[in-house]
């Protein structure tokens, strides 16, 4: 496991990108929670204390169309729980020892983003990892909501499709040096990206919300991957704790 | 009921749900887990959810889906041989920028 200060550190770095990407996705975000009613501090603190994008555009929508405080929560759920999933993934990155006040400081970080990259830290998680990352990212997604609200298109729309990206490609770069070192992971991230694909694209699938398709990809590759492939006593040191040290100097497992 | 909704209410519905949601599974599961298919499946989770969320979302988070698919293809290829996380994010970026001039 990281020394604290390393773990902080590495947490700065990785947190660059993500708040640069969190920075124009919350500034287009901040342009729906305007339209729903909210003052630029409203979506702000909406933002700080929610973090998570579709979930909160899905509540800007329930707002403007004045739905009821039950229909809130459900959608609040529906759209956010594959949170549930991530947390229980990351449990177990954690120390056991782990105080319990971590937990809840962790579990308040845990966006799509910042879940990924914890899951790209070799060994068991330092939770002043993602507090470094924290430290950019929650004031990118909070200002840049508020930024929305208050500038609305100023920000030319060739630099927001640019910077879209950058969630993506962080992403990328957290599933393709593992899927490189195990078969079994390149054809569990291409199987997935077929489906998802899929059930995008066939219109039979619309009526389905984006966030609930997300969950039952997840669940349903997830579990047959499970079955086929049970993995072994420590399953990250496959394919992190066995690569060389010149794939250690590069990219995510970097320290 | 009331008739009128008070935004406030609608900001802690919000923000307690989606809090919830994250907290209880990693303060109710404290230890590891020994069960080898729940631990199989939690290991498998986060390659199958990033990648269902990268693709296809990222052409159709940009101004085209030409730039989009150019920058996911340029993304595997930078991150299989070995670029970090931000090189990749940042050329993705880049990419995007530039293709989109041409259309």
């Amino acid at each position: 496991m990281w020394s604290n200060r390393q773990a902080f550190r590495n947490g700065n770095r990785d947190g660059i990108p993500i708040a640069l990407g969190y920075f124009a996705v919350a500034f287009t975000l901040g342009i729906a929670a305007k339209s729903a009613g909210f003052t630029a501090l409203q979506a702000a603190i909406v933002s700080l204390t929610n973090l998570a994008s579709a979930g909160q555009y899905a509540g800007f929508t329930m707002v403007r169309d004045g739905a009821s405080y039950v229909e809130m929560a459900i959608m609040i759920l529906v759209t956010n729980a594959r949170y549930m999933l991530m947390s229980s993934a990351l449990s177990q990155k954690f120390d056991p020892q782990t105080p319990f006040w971590h937990r809840l400081l962790v579990g308040y970080s845990v966006t799509d983003e910042v879940f990924g990259i914890c899951i790209g830290v070799p060994g068991k998680l330092n939770p002043l990892y993602p507090y470094g990352a924290m430290l950019l990212t929650v004031p990118g997604w909070t200002l840049g909501t508020y930024f929305g609200v208050v500038m609305g298109n100023v920000l030319p729309a060739r630099v927001v499709s640019a910077l879209s990206v950058a969630l993506y490609g962080m992403f990328i770069a957290i599933i393709i040096p593992p899927a490189r070192k195990s078969r079994v992971i390149l054809g569990l991230v291409s199987v997935s990206m077929v489906l998802s694909a899929l059930l995008t694209y066939v219109h039979f699938f619309d009526f389905i919300p984006s966030g609930v398709k997300v969950i039952l990809l997840t669940v349903v590759i997830a579990t047959a991957a499970a079955l086929l492939f049970p993995v072994t006593e420590d399953p990250y040191s496959a394919v992190r704790g066995e690569g060389s040290e010149d794939d250690k100097a590069k990219g995510v497992s970097a320290s | 009921m009331m008739k009128e909704h008070n935004i406030y209410v609608y900001m802690l519905i919000m923000a307690g749900v989606t809090y919830l949601i994250r907290v209880l599974p990693l303060t109710l599961i404290r230890g590891e887990i020994k069960n080898r298919f729940i631990k199989s499946f939690l290991y498998y989770v986060p390659y199958v959810t990033l990648a269902v969320m990268t693709f296809p979302a990222i052409t159709q988070a940009t101004g085209s889906p030409i730039s989009g698919a150019v920058a996911f293809v340029a993304a595997i290829f930078l991150a299989w041989f070995g670029a970090g996380l931000f090189p990749v994010s940042v050329i993705s970026c880049i990419v995007v920028f530039v293709i989109e001039f041409f259309i």
